[in-house]
C-alpha cells in the first residue's frame, strides 16, 4: 500500500475528517507558503495543480490561476524543485493532465514529482482504461494514482475505479467541472457507490466552497476537496494569512 | 505469405489507430462516450439508419455532389486535376454528412439538445441547420476572436434558432471552444449529445465522423470510375482536424493513389507537432518542450487548430499518407487563381489544396498526373476578410 494511503487511513480511523484544499502552483510567487499556511490552519492533505494550457475538467477560476501561472513561467520542473526545497508538512497531491507526463516521458515525470515528495496524482483525463502505464511507473515510486468517481459512473466501473484507486477516492458531488456549481449535489449516492465495493477513503469535491457544505459533505463521507473558492481568494490577492484563516474556518465547522 | 494491411477499418476495440486515438476524457463523461459507441455501432449496421442517413443527405444535403474536370486549370499546371464539390453541399461544405449523421443518432439515443464547437462556423452552420430540421435544441461554442472574424456566420446560426456562445477562455479559437464544448458536456450529458466536427476526440469519434464522411469518397471512386479515369494517381485535400481528408481517403485507402493531406503552416502538426493528448485523444500536437499546447495560426479559422485527428496521424506514421503545409500568402494565391481560371471561389482551408497543388505540379506531382482534389467548402464565408486583406495592400 501507498505511504499516502496508509496515512489516509490512519487519518479516517483516527475519526478525522479529511481537508483538502487546491492550489495552483505558480499563481503567485509566495504559493508554497499559502501552501504551508493551509497545513498550520488544519489541512491534512494538499492539492498541487499543475497548471495546462487546455484544463478540460476546471471551470474559469482555475483555468485563470492556469494562465497566470503559465504567463510567469511556472513548469513542471520549476515546480518539482520549488517543492523539494522545503517540508511543507502534508502529504502533496499533483493535480493536472495526462499530456504533460506524457510528454515529459511517465518516468521522468513521476521521478521529478517524487522528488519534490509528491505521493499522489490526481490525472482528471486519465481514464481507468488509458492508466495502465502510468501506474506501472508509479508502482517503482511512492506514488499514488487517485481515480475520480462521478454521478454518471455505471455500477461496475464505480467497482473497477474504487479497487484501483490509491490513497482515496474522489468523489465528484456534482455532474460539472471545477468551480460551476455548488453544493452536495449526488454526493451521498457517489459515496455510497464506492463504499459498497471498497473501504478506500472517499473525499467529496467539486462543489464545496462553503464551511457548511464541507460540513454536510463530511457527513457521509471521509473528507472533502475545496478547489475554486480558495483559489479565487489567492486570485484577489489573499496573503499566506489569509488563507491559514480561510482553512481554520473550514476545519473548525468540520470538526464542530 | 505477408498481407498488405488494410487501411481506415474500424479501430481497435480501445479505439486506437496504431498508437494513436483512445479515450483520455473525465469518468464523468466515459457513460456517455461508451454509449455513444454502442448506439454508433448499431445504427451503422442497421439497413433503415443507413437508408434515412443517405436519403437525408440526397434530399436535403443535396448529395451526390458532382465531380468537376478544372480544364484551364489542368492546362495552366500541366496536371490533370478533378475537383469533388463538396462546396455545393448544403451549407457550403463537406460539413453536413457528419452532422445529419450524428443529430439522427442523437435523436435516436433519445436525446434532444445537441452541443457543436466551430473555429470558422462552418461545422455549427451545419450542426445549427441539421438540429432545426430535427427540431433538436443546439448551442454553439465559438472562440471569441471566430465570432470577430465570422460575423455573418454567427448570425447565421441564430437565425437558425440556435445559441451561439462566444469562448473567452485561452486563445480564444477552435481549441478554446473544443475545451468548452467538453465542459458543457459534463453537466448536461445525460440528454445532451456533443456533436463534434472532425475526426478528432475521444473514441469513437474520430472513428464515426469518418464514416459519416466517407460517403464523399465512395462517390468520387465511382463517379472517377464511371467517367473513365479510374482510380487517380494522387488524392489532395486540406486538414485541420481532418475530416474532409479522411472522408475522400476513405474511398482510396487500399488502392494505388497517393493520399496527400494538406496542412496550414501554422497549424502543421504532423510536420510541426510531437505525440501527445488533448482533447480526448492521443495524436499529433504543436506543443512547446514543457508539454503547454501552442496556438495555431492560420489565416483560415477552420485549420486554426494545433492538432490533428489521430487516425491522421496514424496514415502519417504508417507511411501511407503524406502531409504537407502551405502557408497563408500561397493560399491567398491559390483562392485568386481557381476563381479566375474556374470560377469556383473555395473557401480558405480548401485553398490550402489548391495552392500545394499549383506548388508542386510538375514537382512532386509528375506532369500528366491525375490528381483528385476536395474541394471542401466554398468561399463565401471568407470574401470579406481576403477583400479586406488585398484592400489593405494596394
Amino acid at each position: 500500500m501507498k505511504s499516502l494511503e496508509v496515512t489516509l487511513r490512519e487519518l479516517r480511523d483516527s475519526g478525522r475528517k479529511a481537508l483538502v484544499p487546491y492550489f495552483m502552483a505558480g499563481v503567485t510567487p509566495d504559493w508554497t507558503q499559502h501552501v504551508a499556511a493551509a497545513v498550520l490552519g488544519g489541512a491534512d492533505a494538499i492539492e498541487i495543480g499543475i497548471p495546462f494550457s487546455d484544463p478540460m475538467m476546471d471551470g474559469i477560476v482555475i483555468q485563470r490561476a492556469a494562465e497566470r501561472s503559465l504567463e510567469a513561467g511556472t513548469t513542471l520542473d520549476s515546480i518539482c524543485a520549488q517543492l523539494s526545497a522545503r517540508d511543507l508538512g502534508a502529504p502533496l497531491i499533483a493535480m493536472t493532465y495526462y499530456n504533460l507526463f506524457h510528454h515529459y516521458g511517465l518516468r521522468r515525470a513521476a521521478g521529478l514529482l517524487a522528488q519534490g515528495g509528491v505521493v499522489g496524482a490526481i490525472v482528471p483525463d486519465l481514464t481507468l482504461e488509458e492508466s495502465d502505464e502510468w501506474r506501472e511507473v508509479c508502482d517503482e515510486t511512492d506514488i499514488a494514482t487517485i481515480f475520480l468517481v462521478a454521478p454518471s459512473t455505471t455500477e461496475d466501473r464505480f467497482a473497477r475505479l474504487a479497487q484501483a484507486t490509491q490513497g482515496f477516492c474522489y468523489a465528484s458531488a456534482r455532474m460539472a467541472v471545477t468551480g460551476r456549481a455548488q453544493g452536495a449535489g449526488d454526493a451521498t449516492r457517489v459515496v455510497e457507490a464506492v463504499r459498497a465495493t471498497s473501504d478506500v477513503p472517499t473525499y467529496v469535491g467539486i462543489g464545496i466552497t462553503s464551511p457548511q457544505q464541507a460540513r454536510e459533505a463530511t457527513e457521509h463521507s471521509d473528507g472533502v476537496i475545496v478547489g475554486s473558492a480558495l483559489v479565487e481568494t489567492i486570485l484577489k490577492g489573499a496573503s499566506p494569512a489569509d488563507t491559514e484563516a480561510f482553512i481554520r474556518t473550514f476545519r473548525s465547522v468540520i470538526d464542530e | 505469405m505477408s498481407q498488405n494491411p488494410v487501411y481506415m477499418g474500424a479501430p481497435s476495440s480501445t479505439g486506437r489507430f496504431g498508437d494513436f486515438g483512445g479515450r483520455f476524457v473525465p469518468e464523468a463523461l466515459m457513460p456517455a462516450c461508451l454509449e455513444l459507441e454502442a448506439a454508433f455501432i448499431d445504427a451503422w449496421s442497421d439497413p433503415v439508419f443507413i437508408d434515412e442517413y443517405r436519403s437525408v443527405l440526397q434530399e436535403f444535403g443535396g448529395r451526390p455532389t458532382p465531380v468537376t474536370y478544372l480544364g484551364r486549370f489542368s492546362k495552366l499546371f500541366g496536371v490533370e486535376v478533378f475537383a469533388k464539390r463538396e462546396d455545393l453541399a448544403h451549407t457550403g461544405s463537406h460539413k453536413i454528412n457528419n452532422v445529419v449523421g450524428q443529430t439522427l443518432l442523437t435523436r435516436r439515443m433519445g436525446k434532444t439538445r445537441v452541443i457543436a464547437e466551430t473555429g470558422a462556423g462552418q461545422h455549427g452552420v451545419a450542426t445549427a441547420t441539421a438540429a432545426a430540421r430535427l427540431g433538436l435544441e443546439c448551442t454553439v461554442f465559438m472562440g471569441e476572436l471566430d465570432t470577430q472574424r465570422q460575423v455573418l456566420n454567427v448570425f447565421r446560426m441564430e437565425l437558425l434558432g440556435s445559441k451561439v456562445v462566444a469562448v473567452t477562455s485561452g486563445s480564444r479559437t477552435l481549441k478554446d471552444a473544443v475545451n468548452e464544448a467538453m465542459r458543457e458536456w459534463v453537466s448536461c450529458v445525460q440528454d445532451t449529445h456533443y456533436c463534434l466536427g472532425s475526426v478528432m476526440g475521444p473514441h469513437p469519434f474520430p472513428w464515426m465522423v469518418r464514416e459519416f464522411q466517407s460517403i464523399i469518397g465512395q462517390e468520387a471512386e465511382e463517379q472517377l470510375r464511371l467517367r473513365g479515369v479510374g482510380v487517380p494517381d494522387m488524392v489532395v485535400a486540406c486538414v485541420g482536424g481532418g475530416s474532409n481528408a479522411a472522408g475522400i481517403f476513405a474511398g482510396f485507402a487500399n488502392s494505388s493513389a497517393r493520399l496527400v493531406g494538406v496542412e496550414a503552416a501554422g497549424g502543421a502538426a504532423v510536420t510541426n507537432g510531437s505525440p501527445g493528448i488533448l482533447h480526448g485523444m492521443k495524436s499529433m500536437l504543436i506543443q512547446s518542450e514543457h508539454g503547454q499546447i501552442e496556438e495555431a495560426h492560420s489565416i483560415s479559422a477552420g485549420l486554426d487548430y494545433p492538432g490533428i485527428g489521430p487516425e491522421h496521424a496514424y496514415l502519417a506514421a504508417s507511411g501511407r499518407a503524406e502531409y504537407v503545409s502551405i502557408g497563408d500568402e500561397d493560399v491567398l494565391v491559390a483562392l485568386q487563381t481557381l476563381s479566375e481560371l474556374e470560377g469556383i471561389i473555395p473557401a480558405l482551408e480548401s485553398a490550402h489544396a489548391v495552392a500545394w497543388i499549383m506548388q508542386e505540379a510538375g514537382l512532386a506531382i509528375p506532369r500528366g498526373s491525375t490528381v483528385l482534389l476536395n474541394l471542401s467548402g466554398r468561399g463565401d464565408k471568407d470574401v470579406a476578410q481576403v477583400r479586406d486583406i488585398l484592400r489593405g495592400r494596394e
